[in-house]
Parts: structure tokens; sequence; C-alpha cells
């Protein structure tokens, strides 16, 4: 379904990414983890379009979308769960998620799209009418994953969605992905929170200084090295 | 002493004054609020489309169609101005991109001037003088009024309850996340200095009906227009519709009970201390 390969991206003179090739398969849930600094970030941002990649190639079911702007990305079915939640703060929660169907397609299915976001997370449809920067910050983790699945993505890419959260939170955050999953959307998750989200995905990579250095199926890279390695980088 | 009959009329003229005031603030205000950038020349783009209005009137059209037109005028100017003027320095620093709205403005006076010269042009519209019980108040007004209220919930209802008009509230507080939804933050400035612009020909339209117009009517209600915005906040739309109608106030019954100039003197005394006491506006949340 997507594939990168030597995907190159930095800011200015700073390079954060070297060379990256990943691959996600559709159905597939795939984790990045790595150490804080390790260009995580940098390759959703890569993908999603919010930086251009200096070099390589992102194909999402055979179209290159390297370089193109994030509202291109979007459209071709890929929604960004961006770090810090990035939600308005000042819309109301329906209003997030009315911004989250921004897209023709989405806007014909919004009442439907709505309907399913508020199955899953009944809390929202309590607080609609509310500010979104009033909410707890696992009712605002909740609405940057309601907003994106309004879009109708095929592809959801997570980042750091633990972050800021309270432990009791992180679990619930990872049960939530886990029904996510379980609707029938592909996912690309980036995560410091390594234990935890071994447990949710089918394969890993371990980013490292902006380069891959191990890949593997959770199930055999949980409790080895590899999160030790990530640990020993935190 | 003075009658309270000719008080309660300066308090309904305040009231009927405040309606343009605030339109134009609005205005101003929706622009700064999503684009960030003050433009100097604001009610400059309202003179030119009171110049729309009399121009078309002159040619023939009927007052409302000239409305209209203004309107059209006014939405095109809006975007003209961003698209030649703004967007080449978005990431300029704030002075530089004062100074090139203040340009404009210059330019815009100078142009007028060349064209149109310095004459006085108004429009002749017959209109009765209503009177309730000893209150007299112009017909032109109430109808400036009602319109420019017209004008506000419309835009009310297009910033709220519009997909393009809450993606516009949204561009303002996160630009990168509402591209990940698929927006185009440019088209959003683009639209917002459009509609920015339209604001201005509906109240170039209402302003035409009841002033005359001359190359220089930006001066005169663009101070108070400014003053009006950072008296509510900057970017605050709801404190600068309360701003407008405090200020109108104070002109016009400060105007009754001294004169018409120290009505202005009051309002502008006022505004001072006001940012002394209370520099992010009189609706500003303390810290």
């Amino acid at each position: 379904m997507l594939e990168l390969s030597g995907v190159t991206a930095g800011y200015g003179a700073f390079t954060a990414l070297w060379d990256v090739s990943l691959r996600v398969a559709t159905g597939e849930a795939v984790a990045v983890v790595g150490p804080n600094g390790a260009g995580k970030t940098t390759l959703l941002r890569a993908i999603s379009g919010l930086i251009a990649p200096r070099g390589g190639r992102v194909i999402f079911e055979g179209t290159e979308l390297a370089g193109r702007p994030p509202y291109e990305v979007v459209a071709h079915g890929i929604a960004h769960v961006p770090e810090g939640r990035r939600l308005f703060p000042q819309l109301t929660v329906a209003e997030n998620l009315k911004m989250g169907a921004y897209l023709p397609t989405a806007r014909a299915h919004f009442r439907e799209s709505l309907a399913r976001v508020y199955a899953l997370f009944p809390v929202l449809a309590e607080r609609q009418a509310q500010r979104a920067g009033s909410l707890s910050g696992g009712e605002q983790q909740m609405l940057a994953v309601g907003r994106a699945l309004m879009s109708r993505p095929k592809l959801i890419l997570f980042d750091e969605p633990s972050m800021g959260l309270a432990p009791v939170m992180v679990l619930r955050l990872f049960d939530l992905i886990r029904r996510v999953r379980e609707e029938g959307y592909t996912i690309l998750v980036v995560e410091q929170n390594v234990r935890q989200v071994l447990k949710l995905v089918d394969r890993a990579y371990l980013l490292e200084v902006g380069r891959i250095k191990i890949e593997g199926r959770a199930a055999d890279l949980a409790e080895q090295d590899f999160v030790r390695q990530a640990y020993v980088g935190l | 002493m003075l009658d309270p009959i000719f008080l309660l009329e300066a308090v309904i003229n305040g009231v009927l004054l405040g309606g343009v005031l605030a339109l134009l603030a609005l205005g101003l205000n929706l622009i700064f609020g999503v684009i960030d950038i003050v433009w100097i020349a604001y009610v400059d783009l309202v003179a030119l489309c009171m110049y729309a209005v009399y121009f078309l009137v002159t040619w023939g059209w009927p007052l409302w169609l000239a409305g209209l037109g203004a309107i059209v005028v006014g939405a095109v100017l809006g975007a003209l101005v961003h698209l030649l003027i703004i967007t080449p320095i978005l990431a300029s620093p704030p002075i530089n991109q004062l100074l090139a709205t203040g340009g404009l403005l210059f330019f815009i006076q100078s142009a007028a001037t060349l064209l149109w010269s310095t004459d006085h042009r108004s429009i002749r519209v017959n209109m009765p003088t209503i009177e309730i019980g000893g209150i007299f108040v112009s017909f032109t007004r109430l109808l400036a009024f009602a319109l420019a209220i017209l004008a506000m919930v419309a835009l009310y209802f297009f910033l709220t309850r519009t997909y393009t008009g809450t993606a516009i509230r949204a561009v303002s507080q996160d630009r990168e996340a509402i591209a990940l939804m698929g927006a185009r933050p440019q088209r959003l400035y683009l639209v917002t200095s459009a509609v920015g612009g339209a604001m201005a020909g509906v109240a170039g339209a209402l302003l035409i009906i009841q002033y005359a117009v001359h190359p220089y009517f930006g001066g005169a209600f663009g101070p108070l227009t400014f003053m009006i915005c950072v008296l509510g906040g900057l970017g605050n739309m709801v404190g600068a519709f309360f701003a407008a109608f405090i200020m109108a106030q104070v002109i016009s019954v400060g105007g009754v009970i001294v004169s018409t100039e120290m009505g202005y003197v009051i309002a502008f005394v006022i505004f001072i201390v006001l940012m002394f006491v209370r520099p992010g506006g009189i609706f500003a949340r303390r810290a």
C-alpha cells in the first residue's frame, strides 16, 4: 500500500532522515520506534507532505506522493494525526470533526462518518458543542483520531499518540487504536512507548539517528535486544 | 440644561452610526484575525467602493444594483490586494507588511485625486425623515443600520455554518493542521481577503448614501476603525462589534453635549486612556 525507498529529508541544513526505506501492506499495522530525535516525526511529515523529501520515493497505491502538498496527500487517502494533536482549540468538537471532512468526497459522507466516530468515541458526542481546547488530554487525543477518520482515509499515520497522557489514559488510548484498526484501517504509528506499541502492531522498524536499524515482526522483536536498545536511547 | 429629547436622539443616532462602524471594523478585523496583517488602506478601499456606487448611479444604474455592484468591486479589490501586495510579503517582518499596505493608502488617495480630482461627490437620495414622539430619525441612516446588521449576520453565518467559513477560522488557529484536512491555506487567505473586500463594498454602499466621497475619505473613518479594532482586541470579532457601538455613543452623545469635533476628541482621549489601562483591548481576558 505504502512504500518508501531511499527517503532523505530534513530542515534547512539539518538532515533528519537518511535513506529510509519501509513499506506498509494493506490491512497491516506497522510501528516505527526509536529514541527522541531519531527522525520519527520527520518521517511522518515527509509522507503527509508537510515537508518535501530531498530525495527518494514515496509511493502510495502506485502514485508518487513525494513533494506533493499535504492537501493533495490527504485526498489520496492518507490521514495524519500529528504530534501534539494539533486540534483547532477555539473551534467546537463538532466543528473540528467537520474540518476533518473538508474534502469533497468526505463531505458527501459526512453524516455517516460522524455517526461512526461518535459510536467509536461516545464522549465526543457528549461534548460536541464544547471547545476543543477545553477537553482533557485523553479526550483531545480521541478528537484528533476522530478528526482523522472523518476524511475516510485508507491509511492513518499516528505521531506519538501517547505523548502527554497519564499512564491510565495511555492504556485506554492503545485500546482505542486497536479498535480503529479492527474497523479495517491500515496504520503506521510512531511511538516512544515501545512495549505498548509492539503489542498493537504486526511489524516494527527501529529508527536511530535518522536511519532504519532493524526491521521485523513485532512478536519476534518484543522483549529482545531491539526493545532494550530503544529504551537505552530513551 | 440639555433637552432630554436631544439626548435620546443622540443615543439613537449613536446606535445607527455604531452599526456602520461595526461593519467597517469587522471587515478589517476578519483579515487581521486570519492573515495577521493590518490593512492600513482598508477604509480607502471602502472609499473606492463609494466611488463605484457614485459612478454606477451616475451611469443610470438603480441604487440597489449599484450597491450590489460595489460589493463585487470590493471583493475583487480585496482579492487583488491579497494577490499583488500581501502574497509576496507574507513571510516578511510585520513592519514591512504595515508599510506596504500604508503605501497602498497613499497610492489610492493619489490615484483617486488624479482620476477624479478632490471634488466631494455625493448621490442625492430622497428618503424621508421619520418622526416618533418628537424624535427625528433619518430613514437613510436607519436603512444603513439595518443593512449593516444584515451584512454582519450574513458574515456570522458564513463563518460558523459553512465549510469554507469554518476553515477560515481554523486556518487562523493552525495553518499546518488545516492543510492536513485537505484545505489550501493560500486559497483560504484569498477567500478571506475577498470577503473582507466585499464587506468594504457593503460599507461603501451604506456610507455613500450618508456622506460625500472624496480621495481623502479614508482619513475620516480610517483612524476610527483602527481604534475600534484595537479597543475590541485586534482579531476579536465580538469585541470589535461592541467597541464600535461604545465609540459611536461617545461620538454621538459627546457631539450633542459639547460639539461635533469634541465628540471625536473625547472618543480618542477615552481610547488613549483605555490603552494604558487595558492594552489588550477592553474585552481581553486577564492573564
